[in-house]
C-alpha cells in the first residue's frame, strides 16, 4: 500500500478506530437492552436468545461482529505502539490539574486490553458455557438463564464482571464524542451536548449490565 | 502553585542536562538563593548560568528570543507541564511569584522524537518547519494590494481564522500530549488558511500533505485528550482538530497522485 494513503494516515486509522468504535456502541446497546428481559421472565429471556440464535442471518452477524471487534482492536493497537514510540524519554515529573489532559481519555488503551479479555472470558463462559436443556411452549432449547443466574450468584464472577462494566462505562464515556470528534464534527455549542449524550449513553449500557448481577444476587429466587 | 507575595525566595531546582542528541542525560540539583519574585522564570534561569560560569561550569542551554510571549522560541516542561502551570502563557511569561519559598522545581526539555535534544533544554522543532513546507502556506501572486471589499470574509470565520493564526508555533502541544501528536499545531495552519477565501483553493493538497508529513516526522496520532489545547499558550481549541480532520478526509477523497 502507498505509505501515503488514507488507511496509513493516523487519522485515516482513527477514523477507522471511531467507525468500528460507533458501530461497536450499537451493538452493545442492543445487547444491553435485549439483556433486560431478564428481569421479565426466565422464558422471555430464553425465547428471545433462542430467537437470536436459530436466524439463519445470525453467522453473518457474527462475522460482522468479529471483523469489528478485530479491526478496532488491531487499528488501535498499532496507533497506541506508534504512539508511545513518538515519546522515547518519558517526563519525570509528571502535569497535573487541567493540563495533564483526560483521565480517561489517556488511559483508553488500557480498559480496552481489559474489556477484551473480557470478552474472550464472556465468551467461554455463556457462548460456548454448559449447555442446559429446557422446553418452552413445547420447543426445546437452551436454558440460558439458568447458566446466566448461576454465574452472577458467584460473588467472585459478580465482582469481576461489575467491575468490567465500570470499565467499559469510561471507554464509552469517551469513545462515543471522541469518535464524533474524529471525523470532523465540533461545534462550541453541539460539542459540550455530544459529550453529555455520550456520558448518558456510557451510563444506560452499564447500568442495564450491572443490573443483572445485582437482580441475581440480590432478588431472584430461582 | 500558590504562589510566593514574600521578596525572594528559595528553590531546589532540578534540571535536566544532556550533552546532545545521542547523550542519556541526567538531572543536575541547583540551590537557587534569593530569587526575587519579581523574575521571570528566563530570568532565574539567566541568574543560575552566570553563577554556573562564575564557577567555571558549562551554563545550561535553553531556548528564548522575544521574551514577551509572541515568537513561539522559550519552552520547557516545568513540573511536567508545559510552559509551566499556569494556562495561556509562555515559560518567558511565567514569574518567579507563582512559586513557593522551598519548593522543588523539575524543569525538562519538550519530549518527543520528533523534537531531538540538541543539548539540555534546547530541542530541534525544525519538524514544524518541515510540516509547513509541505502545505503551510498560500501560493498566491503577490501584487499590488487588491481592494480589500474584493475578497469578503464573514466575521465569523474571519474570528475563526484569526484566533486558529494566533498559534505561535512553540510546540508544547507536542510537548504536553500524552501521544506526542502535533495536530493542535497541524491543525491551527490548517484551519487558520481553510478558512479564508486565498487560503481555501489549496485546502485539499494542503491537508493531504501537511498531516502525511506530521505522519512521517515521528508524531504520534491524537486520541483527544485535550492536553495541548490546556497546555496552549494561544488556547488554541480543539475545534481546529475536527477542521483537520475533516480536511484530511476530504483531500483523501480528492487526491489524484
Ligand atoms: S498550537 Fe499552541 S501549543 Fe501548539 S505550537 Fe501552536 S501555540 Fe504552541
Ligand atoms: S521567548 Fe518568545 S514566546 Fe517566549
Amino acid at each position: 500500500m502507498n505509505s501515503n494513503s488514507y488507511f496509513c494516515s493516523t487519522i485515516g486509522r482513527k477514523q477507522l478506530v471511531g467507525l468500528t468504535g460507533l458501530a461497536l456502541c450499537g451493538f452493545v446497546l442492543m445487547h444491553a437492552l435485549t439483556n433486560m428481559l431478564i428481569l421479565v421472565s426466565p422464558d422471555a429471556y430464553n425465547k428471545y436468545s433462542h430467537a437470536l440464535v436459530t436466524n439463519p442471518l445470525i453467522y453473518f452477524a457474527e462475522a460482522i461482529l468479529v471483523l469489528l471487534f478485530l479491526g478496532h482492536i488491531v487499528i488501535a493497537i498499532g496507533l497506541t505502539v506508534s504512539s508511545k514510540g513518538a515519546r522515547p524519554e518519558k517526563y519525570h515529573a509528571g502535569a497535573s490539574g487541567v493540563k495533564a489532559g483526560s483521565v480517561v481519555a489517556k488511559n483508553m488503551w488500557k480498559q480496552g486490553i481489559i474489556i477484551a479479555i473480557f470478552l474472550v472470558y464472556h465468551l467461554i463462559t455463556f457462548k460456548f458455557g454448559t449447555y442446559y436443556k429446557t422446553t418452552i411452549d413445547g420447543v426445546e432449547m437452551r436454558d440460558l438463564h439458568r447458566l446466566v443466574v448461576e454465574m452472577f450468584q458467584l460473588p467472585l464472577y459478580s465482582g469481576f464482571y461489575v467491575f468490567v462494566m465500570v470499565v467499559l462505562f469510561f471507554h464509552l464515556s469517551h469513545g462515543l464524542s471522541s469518535s464524533i470528534q474524529t471525523f470532523g464534527f465540533h461545534h462550541p455549542k453541539h460539542t459540550p451536548k455530544i459529550e453529555k449524550l455520550g456520558l448518558a449513553f456510557a451510563a444506560l449500557v452499564a447500568v442495564c449490565f450491572v443490573s443483572q448481577p445485582l437482580y441475581c444476587f440480590f432478588i431472584y429466587k430461582g | 502553585m500558590a504562589g510566593s507575595s514574600a521578596q525572594s525566595i528559595n528553590l531546589k531546582l532540578k534540571v535536566w542536562q544532556q550533552r546532545g542528541p545521542k547523550d542519556k542525560g541526567q538531572f543536575l540539583e541547583y540551590d537557587a538563593k534569593n530569587v526575587s519574585t519579581e523574575m521571570s522564570f528566563l530570568e532565574m534561569l539567566d541568574v543560575m548560568n552566570e553563577d554556573l560560569v562564575k564557577q567555571g561550569k558549562e551554563p545550561i542551554e535553553f531556548d528564548h528570543d522575544c521574551r514577551e510571549g509572541i515568537c513561539g522560541m522559550c519552552s520547557l516542561v516545568i513540573n511536567g507541564s508545559a510552559h509551566g502551570k499556569d494556562q495561556a502563557i509562555t515559560t518567558c511569561q511565567l514569574h518567579m511569584r507563582r512559586f513557593k519559598d522551598g519548593e522543588t522545581v523539575t524543569i525538562e526539555p519538550f519530549r518527543a522524537k520528533a523534537f531531538p535534544v540538541i543539548k539540555d533544554l534546547v530541542v530541534d522543532r525544525s519538524a514544524f518547519d518541515r510540516i509547513i513546507q509541505t502545505g503551510g502556506f498560500v501560493s498566491v501572486s503577490t501584487g499590488a494590494a487588491q481592494d480589500a471589499n474584493n475578497l469578503p470574509v464573514g466575521k465569523e470565520k474571519s474570528d475563526r481564522a484569526f484566533e486558529a493564526a494566533t498559534c505561535i508555533g512553540c510546540g508544547a502541544c507536542v510537548a504536553a500530549c500524552p501521544n506526542a501528536s502535533a495536530s493542535l499545531f497541524v491543525s491551527a495552519k490548517i484551519a487558520h488558511l481553510a478558512l479564508l477565501p486565498q487560503g481555501e483553493v489549496e485546502r485539499e493538497q494542503r491537508a493531504y500533505g501537511m498531516v502525511h508529513k506530521m505522519d512521517e516526522e515521528g508524531f504520534g496520532s491524537c486520541t483527544n485528550i485535550g492536553a495541548c489545547s490546556a497546555s496552549c499558550p494561544k488556547e488554541i481549541s480543539l475545534e481546529n482538530i475536527a477542521i483537520m480532520n475533516r480536511e484530511f478526509l476530504r483531500g483523501s477523497l480528492t487526491h489524484r497522485k
